[in-house]
């Protein structure tokens, strides 16, 4: 197989990690609607924690992407 | 198909001599990465002078826009840190709106200062010293608690302590990886979806229905892409304020 064929294959393995991230995303916003919608008044004031956890899982699928980054331009 | 990270080139739009400081070349030209950084700043200065040109009780249209991002960095701050935030707010606000103004300036112009990682990664430099600095001076020696978290058995700290230092090391990584991870996807995805639309435009009937499906996505992920400048720039904006706050009130740690 081809040396640069490897690299892209290796890239887009590498972006399976976004699977984690899309699955953390969608428990994480699936639960704040759930206690949202149960006790809307105190829905506003957990929204910032809300952005808060969105980042920290986001952080983990934007290091699949370097890593993927990495591998097409290494 | 046009090479999609094309828009991400550095080019030199002003030649500037390069000078040497404690035996580093820096050079000076002003790249289109500099003038996009500089015009973001002009434009955030241009705004806020206009908005609180005619300041009224009953606020205008511009009135209003600045006095909603002013009081959404407002109540983050104050809901984050407490009474603590007053303080920090100018920086945090500073953060704030020229990290929005920089990703918002990208949505228009052909370049966006924050897919650059080296801007991104000196503005996560610029929070962590911040912390950093503001863990010294309040806290003195006591800065060092933060990596040792109070209530745990103390054979735990041989695990925890490395841990928190590592978690704490990383932290302007995260930030400036998250920036430029979601700004540089964000506008590749946009402009690989522009070229589909050509490529298939140029294959007929079934072609044209694809590339109207295209066209289609193009535009709501424009709309996504105007949102996610928003919200990076306020999640910036409150992982700096968790950030600050860990240090303000360590005691609480």
């Amino acid at each position: 197989m081809d040396a640069s064929a490897a690299k892209y294959i290796g890239a887009g393995l590498a972006m399976l990690g976004m699977i984690g991230a899309g699955i953390g995303l969608g428990v994480m916003f699936g639960n704040y609607f759930q206690g949202a919608l149960r006790n809307p008044t105190a829905a506003a004031q957990e929204r910032p924690m809300l952005f808060l956890g969105m980042a920290l899982t986001e952080a983990l699928g934007i290091f699949a992407l370097v890593v993927a980054i990495l591998i097409l331009n290494g | 198909m046009a090479d999609p990270m094309h828009q991400f080139q550095i080019q030199k739009i002003v030649e500037l001599p390069t000078v040497t400081v404690f035996g580093q070349a820096i050079d000076l030209s002003i790249t289109n990465s500099v003038a996009a950084m500089l015009l973001a700043a002009t434009l955030v200065v241009v705004f806020y002078a206009a908005a609180s040109a005619k300041m009224a009780v009953i606020p205008g249209r511009l009135q209003t826009v600045g006095e909603m991002l002013y009081g959404l960095v407002d109540g983050l701050a104050d809901s984050i840190m407490g009474h603590e935030g007053k303080k920090f707010l100018p920086f945090v606000f500073t953060l704030f709106i020229f990290v929005l103004f920089m990703n918002l300036q990208g949505m228009f112009l052909v370049f966006t200062a924050t897919s650059q990682l080296a801007v991104t990664l000196t503005l996560g430099l610029l929070v962590i010293l911040t912390v950093v600095a503001v863990g010294v001076i309040k806290n003195g020696f006591k800065f060092f608690k933060l990596f040792a978290p109070s209530g745990v058995p103390w054979p735990l700290y041989f695990l925890l302590v490395p841990i928190e230092i590592l978690s704490f090391l990383i932290r302007p990584v995260t930030l400036a990886l998250r920036l430029f991870g979601n700004m540089l996807g964000g506008h590749v995805v946009l402009k690989i979806f522009a070229g589909f639309v050509i490529a298939l435009g140029g294959l007929g009937l079934v072609g044209i229905l694809g590339a109207v499906v295209a066209l289609g996505s193009v535009v709501a992920l424009t709309a996504l892409e105007f949102m996610v400048a928003f919200l990076q720039a306020f999640v910036f904006a409150v992982l700096a304020c968790v950030y600050l706050n860990d240090v303000v009130h360590l005691d609480s740690h």
